[in-house]
């Protein structure tokens, strides 16, 4: 075991309660906006003090309110990488780094070899304002290992960033992270980061933690709402299970799924892209009137109404490629379907 | 020509200034951080000296610091010394009027610094006097400049709270404020107009030298881009 967290912390009328435990691998921690993913960090880190639980790294108590353990976060060895980077303005380069390397003895040479390695050898004595955006994301990182950190906190690292700089970013500081022997604790809330840069994620859902999965438990069988949300998920109806098909009142259809349906599911998901047009009447055929048509950059976007759904019912949603609407057979009235497979049963 | 209005001014204000520079960064850095009932009732009674006539405040300090009160009259049984009428008795005077200026700028300054640098120096295992040392003043140094500044000319240019509390000695605790006003009410325009000169003379080349100052910083390129 490489870093438990086990916390709850009161923060006006919003309760943060989170546990999970990560290996030495890169973690994800996956929630909406102000879920509690920054605090949560901040408590690891020791900037924010939890109300109560625990927080160990590596055998180390970091925090601890039953015995009154609360290290502060000088003496945590935890990285924190911020979202601006958090580079002092008034140094260069240098500085920046050398400033992390507490040991005057050592400060040269270790500040010398993360310039090396970090490629920052001909931006040394730049300011970081001079710097371009990899640049300051090396500084960074450089920094936060000189210090000698057992863990490494990423607080959403890209959130500012347009999407083709972000890309090459994430590329990059994926690469360095390999390096890493420790724990990666990453915050996101976009699940393509996530899926592209972490082995396993842990889904924050207003401030309660669920349990650690792998991404693909996550992308395949996201078993709660706020999960399939979070992996994209579209369509949501609620849901009556029916031996080994399930019942939807708000759009007036039953879909089989292709096995037993626990009984305790009460929510259906199904992934836009996952709706397609079917011919005739197959195995869950929806006959459906369009209510709108969205062009999207790559594909178009159909909003559906089930015919028999109840008024206040939400469309359905289907998207697919551009020239797969061109060819549908008709315009005011479709049948769609959806693969007994690919309907996601929540609880 | 006596110059010793000149010298006395000059170093009132200069002593006055380094005690207010510490004090004000001080109180700011402190305040920053309390709850925000008591940081508005002690922002009140710290900027009160800003606002109030300075003829107030030197009521005020008489009351605190005279041979005969309370305080003055410990200081003098116990240490043998008047705490009013000397020519030290001013900087009493120019720190309390002029405190509010370098409190308020600084802390301005300290409210606009971005947290998150010194979470950051915090988790790299740097302690907080070296945050604040080699981070938040640097950071703000604008701010705790332009703040200098102005106490500096405040306490150079104090005359109300001043002249109640060291009065006018020649030669003892004449100021350039008090010189003027003195030589001005004793019908001596020509010693009065000589006194403005100079005083017009050292601001000037004061505020050109910080100007001087800021516009090479800004060359220089620090924190430019912000």
């Amino acid at each position: 075991m490489a870093l438990l967290v086990d916390i709850r912390k009161q923060l006006g009328n919003f309760q943060l309660d989170v546990r999970f435990e990560a290996e030495n691998e890169r973690l994800a921690l996956l929630g909406a906006s102000g879920c509690g993913k920054s605090v949560t960090l901040r408590c690891i880190a020791g900037i924010l003090t939890p109300d109560e639980g625990r927080i160990v790294l590596d055998g180390t108590v970091l925090y601890d309110s039953a015995s009154r353990i609360d290290l502060p976060p000088q003496k945590r060895q935890v990285g924190y990488l911020f979202q601006q980077y958090a580079l002092f303005p008034n140094m260069t380069v240098r500085q920046n780094i050398a400033a992390a390397v507490r040991e005057r003895t050592r400060r040269q040479a270790v500040t010398a070899e993360k310039l090396r390695q970090f490629q920052l050898e001909d931006a040394a004595e730049k300011k970081p304002w001079q710097l371009s955006g990899g640049q300051q994301q090396r500084t960074a990182l450089a920094r936060i290992l000189a210090s000698g950190p057992k863990a490494i906190l990423l607080d959403e690292p890209f959130s500012a960033l347009d999407s083709y700089l972000k890309y090459q970013l994430e590329l990059e500081l994926t690469e360095m992270l390999e390096q890493f022997p420790g724990t990666v604790l990453w915050v996101s809330h976009d699940r393509g980061e996530v899926f592209r840069s972490c082995q396993r994620v842990c889904v924050l859902d207003r401030g309660v933690s669920q349990p650690v999965q792998t991404l693909d438990g996550l992308f395949r069988h996201p078993d709660t709402e706020a999960a399939a949300r979070l992996s994209g998920c579209k369509n949501y109806a609620d849901a009556v299970p029916k031996g080994s098909s399930v019942f939807l009142p708000d759009w007036n259809v039953t879909l089989e799924c292709g096995g037993a349906v626990p009984p305790d599911i009460r929510r259906v998901g199904i992934r836009a892209h996952h709706v397609r047009l079917a011919e005739g009447r197959g195995e869950n055929a929806i006959p459906c009137t369009v209510a709108r048509v969205v062009e999207d950059v790559f594909s178009t976007i159909v909003l559906l109404r089930p015919v028999g759904a109840a008024p206040a019912a939400p469309p359905l949603r289907m998207e697919l490629d551009k020239d797969a609407w061109e060819k549908a057979p008709g315009t005011e009235t479709v049948t769609v379907s959806v693969d007994p497979r690919d309907i996601l049963l929540l609880r | 020509m006596d110059w010793y209005p000149l010298y006395n001014s000059l170093r009132i204000a200069a002593i006055s200034t380094v005690a207010v520079f510490f004090l004000g960064i001080l109180a700011a850095y402190y305040i920053a951080r309390l709850p925000r009932l008591v940081k508005g009732v002690l922002d009140v009674v710290l900027t009160l000296p800003l606002v109030l006539p300075p003829t107030v405040v030197g009521w005020l300090l008489l009351v605190l610091l005279g041979p005969k009160r309370p305080l003055g009259l410990w200081v003098l049984e116990t240490f043998g010394v008047r705490l009013v009428m000397t020519w030290w008795s001013a900087i009493f005077a120019t720190v309390v009027v002029a405190f509010p200026l370098m409190y308020r700028t600084a802390r301005g300054a300290f409210e606009s610094f971005d947290q998150n640098l010194a979470d950051a120096g915090r988790t790299l295992g740097r302690s907080n006097t070296w945050v604040f040392w080699r981070v938040q003043m640097p950071c703000c140094r604008q701010g705790i400049l332009a703040g200098t500044v102005l106490a500096f000319a405040r306490a150079l240019g104090e005359y109300g709270a001043t002249s109640m509390v060291a009065g006018y000695t020649p030669g003892r605790t004449a100021t350039i404020s008090t010189t003027v006003y003195q030589l001005w009410r004793t019908n001596d325009d020509a010693g009065a107009f000589r006194w403005v000169l100079v005083n017009v003379a050292i601001s000037a080349v004061f505020l050109l030298t910080v100007n001087l100052l800021e516009t090479r910083q800004r060359q220089a390129g620090k924190g430019g881009a912000r």
